[in-house]
């Protein structure tokens, strides 16, 4: 190794510490008999999460702002340890641990959500047999190599690092999104539309890099800043690299007109892993963008400005429009995942004003967002979820408690007062209008309006209608299920009567390195 | 020679890549297709490392060809899972979340 190298161990801690559980989970699989698997798989995956978020929380709190590699001081960005890297670090790690523990659900459906082999042809005799065991274990591990790939994509300081860690979070998550054990044709599919529009999106990607670098001479998203001003190449390499590049990093935020796979995925996938794609993969990408769009290509904002508005418009009122039309509960907050996929690319076109509220809008919309796809794998008829609206009428009757619950987390995501929705959306847009955005803010004033009456109207369908004699049970969910609904529902509260300790958090933690 | 040449061919290769992905219907046929355009990255990148004269691009040509490896094996096992409950590999067939 070259002695010159100076690595920041410390610094690269959590991430190591995710890639090694991720490999020790292989091992488990290989080493531990069967019976105790589960235990040990959920544990190991759990401790290293947490750990990952302690080292994480330290270094925050460090208030460090340095890149893990360097040559004899001089600091190489393929790994950038600053304010947003850390703190979306943190976020993606506690949103995991909860992501994890809805994974590991074996009450409400017998054997989990996931199916024992995946091999097994689906709908053959050996497939219904296997519908009894219990799913495969294997799912831990691969959550943790997604996972590891996210923590990496924030803090990825240079355009080849990102695309790795893109890949690296990406591929895993086509496999957990085949992996369901009811309807394995419809999880099959959604895994293939989901592979092949994002291996799409990925050639994007490195054609974007490939045009960067032509026009930069260096891939280091500062260096690529640099370029923006002094580059003597064509400008137009910087035209077709930004477009490229935005394309691939839009289709993973689920941007319209880049939104196609979100419905049927969402609806295909095992709702935990509708769950964990919802809230962490939202948190990546969104750290990529910001990242990319603050420190690489702020100095060409002149360039992008206005594409990038058309499209945060058409996503959050594309969005809510077609979420006011859903009748599917999985559906419906598909839709309004990307209508707040257009609420956060504002924050993105707003720039610096608006990074440290962005980072809260999505820690707080990640609660809210895992906590109602828990509540949806509970709801059930029979073996199946009962994801269609109208068997949710009269839920409040029949199960008064999990009606209130959904209630608040409807409301949260409709944005009203007094939860965390509304003060997310609301920093974020008094950002947006610091930043003179007034039009972008009118349009998701606008936005939020209309996507606030389909969340309504499943809690009038709730508390107002008479539920239907064979209304589908509500099943008692295990601690772990159990847990997932209140960790969410108590931080969709918290962060809605107090959100000051966690904006205090983001507005400290919000400066990039190298702007 | 012109490095002209190599982008414009670049060009063309993710060209028919893009549109083959976006017209053919067989998976496999799709992701040919989109190895066809990441090949058209790499030669890109390639060209460049030359033009700007540092070794970056050919390295990173590496790193993508190492991903793509990786995307195969999952892409072709989603891909087999398929094809043996279906016998189908088109993705016309692939139909059941239109509803």
């Amino acid at each position: 190794m070259n002695e010159a190298l100076q690595i920041d161990w410390g610094g690269l801690a959590p991430l190591i510490i995710v890639f090694a559980a991720a490999f020790g989970g292989l091992l488990v699989e290989a080493a531990v008999p069967k019976a105790v698997r589960l235990y040990v798989q959920v544990g190991l995956a759990v401790a290293a999460l947490a750990a990952a978020f302690v080292t994480v929380t330290v270094l925050l709190l460090g208030d460090k702002q340095t890149t893990a590699f360097s040559i004899e001081g001089t600091a190489i960005g393929s790994v950038v340890l600053d304010g947003p890297g850390l703190f979306l670090q943190a976020t993606i790690a506690i949103l995991a641990i909860v992501a994890v523990l809805l994974l590991a659900e074996r009450r409400t459906t017998r054997g989990g959500d996931f199916v024992a082999e995946a091999a097994v042809v689906a709908d053959s005799a050996a497939d219904i047999q296997q519908r009894r065991s219990d799913g495969a274990t294997e799912i831990f591990p691969l959550t943790l190599f997604a996972v590891g790939g996210m923590m990496m994509f924030v803090t990825a300081g240079d355009l080849l690092t990102m695309f790795v860690a893109l890949e690296m979070l990406s591929l895993p998550l086509y496999l957990l999104c085949g992996l369901a054990k009811r309807r394995r044709l419809i999880s099959q599919e959604a895994a293939l539309k989901y592979f092949l529009l994002g291996a799409f999106a990925s050639a994007f990607y490195v054609y974007g890099m490939a045009m960067l670098y032509g026009f930069a001479g260096t891939v280091d998203l500062a260096g690529i800043n640099q370029a923006g001003i002094s580059s003597g190449q064509p400008r137009l390499f910087l035209y077709i690299g930004v477009a490229m590049l935005a394309v691939a990093l839009l289709f993973k935020a689920g941007a319209v007109p880049f939104h196609m796979w979100t419905p049927d995925v969402y609806t295909g996938a095992p709702t935990p892993v509708t769950a964990l794609m919802a809230a962490c993969v939202k948190v990546a990408a969104f750290g990529g963008l910001l990242r990319v769009f603050n420190v690489g290509l702020a100095s060409s904002a002149w360039d992008w400005h206005l594409i990038l508005t058309v499209i945060a418009v058409a996503t959050m009122l594309g969005g809510a429009i077609f979420a006011v039309t859903q009748r599917n509960i999985k559906r419906l907050l598909a839709y309004s995942s990307i209508a707040n996929a257009g609420y956060l690319l504002v924050g993105v076109i707003a720039l610096g004003e608006a990074v440290g509220q962005t980072m809260f809008y999505l820690a707080a919309y990640g609660f809210t967002v895992i906590a109602a796809f828990a509540v949806v794998s509970l709801v059930r008829d029979g073996d199946e979820e009962a994801t269609h609206l109208s068997r949710w009428a009269g839920l409040g009757k029949n199960s008064p408690g999990t009606a209130v619950v959904v209630t608040i987390l409807m409301l949260a995501l409709a944005g009203l007062p007094f939860t965390s929705g509304f003060a997310a959306k609301f920093s974020l847009f008094a950002a947006a209008l610091q930043a003179d955005e007034l039009g972008l803010v009118i349009v998701g004033v606008v936005s939020s309006a209309i996507l606030a009456f389909p969340y309504l109207r499943v809690v009038v369908l709730l508390w107002l209608n008479e539920p239907a004699p064979d209304a589908p049970t509500v099943n008692l969910p295990s601690p772990m299920a159990g847990t997932v609904v209140a960790a969410g529902v108590v931080a969709t509260l918290f962060l809605g009567l107090f959100p000051g300790y966690l904006l205090d958090i983001v507005d400290q933690a919000s400066i990039f390195l190298n702007t | 020679m012109s490095p002209e040449y190599y982008l414009i061919l670049a060009a063309m290769l993710f060209c028919i890549g893009a549109v083959g992905v976006l017209v053919r219907r067989n998976s496999i046929v799709v992701f040919m297709c989109v190895e066809l355009m990441l090949n058209a990255g790499n030669l890109t990148l390639v060209t460049f490392a030359r033009t700007t004269g540092t070794i970056d691009g050919q390295v990173m040509a590496f790193f993508v060809m190492a991903v793509a490896a990786a995307e195969v094996v999952i892409g072709l096992a989603i891909i087999m899972a398929i094809y043996r409950s279906r016998r189908s590999a088109s993705v016309d067939d692939a139909n059941l979340l239109k509803a």
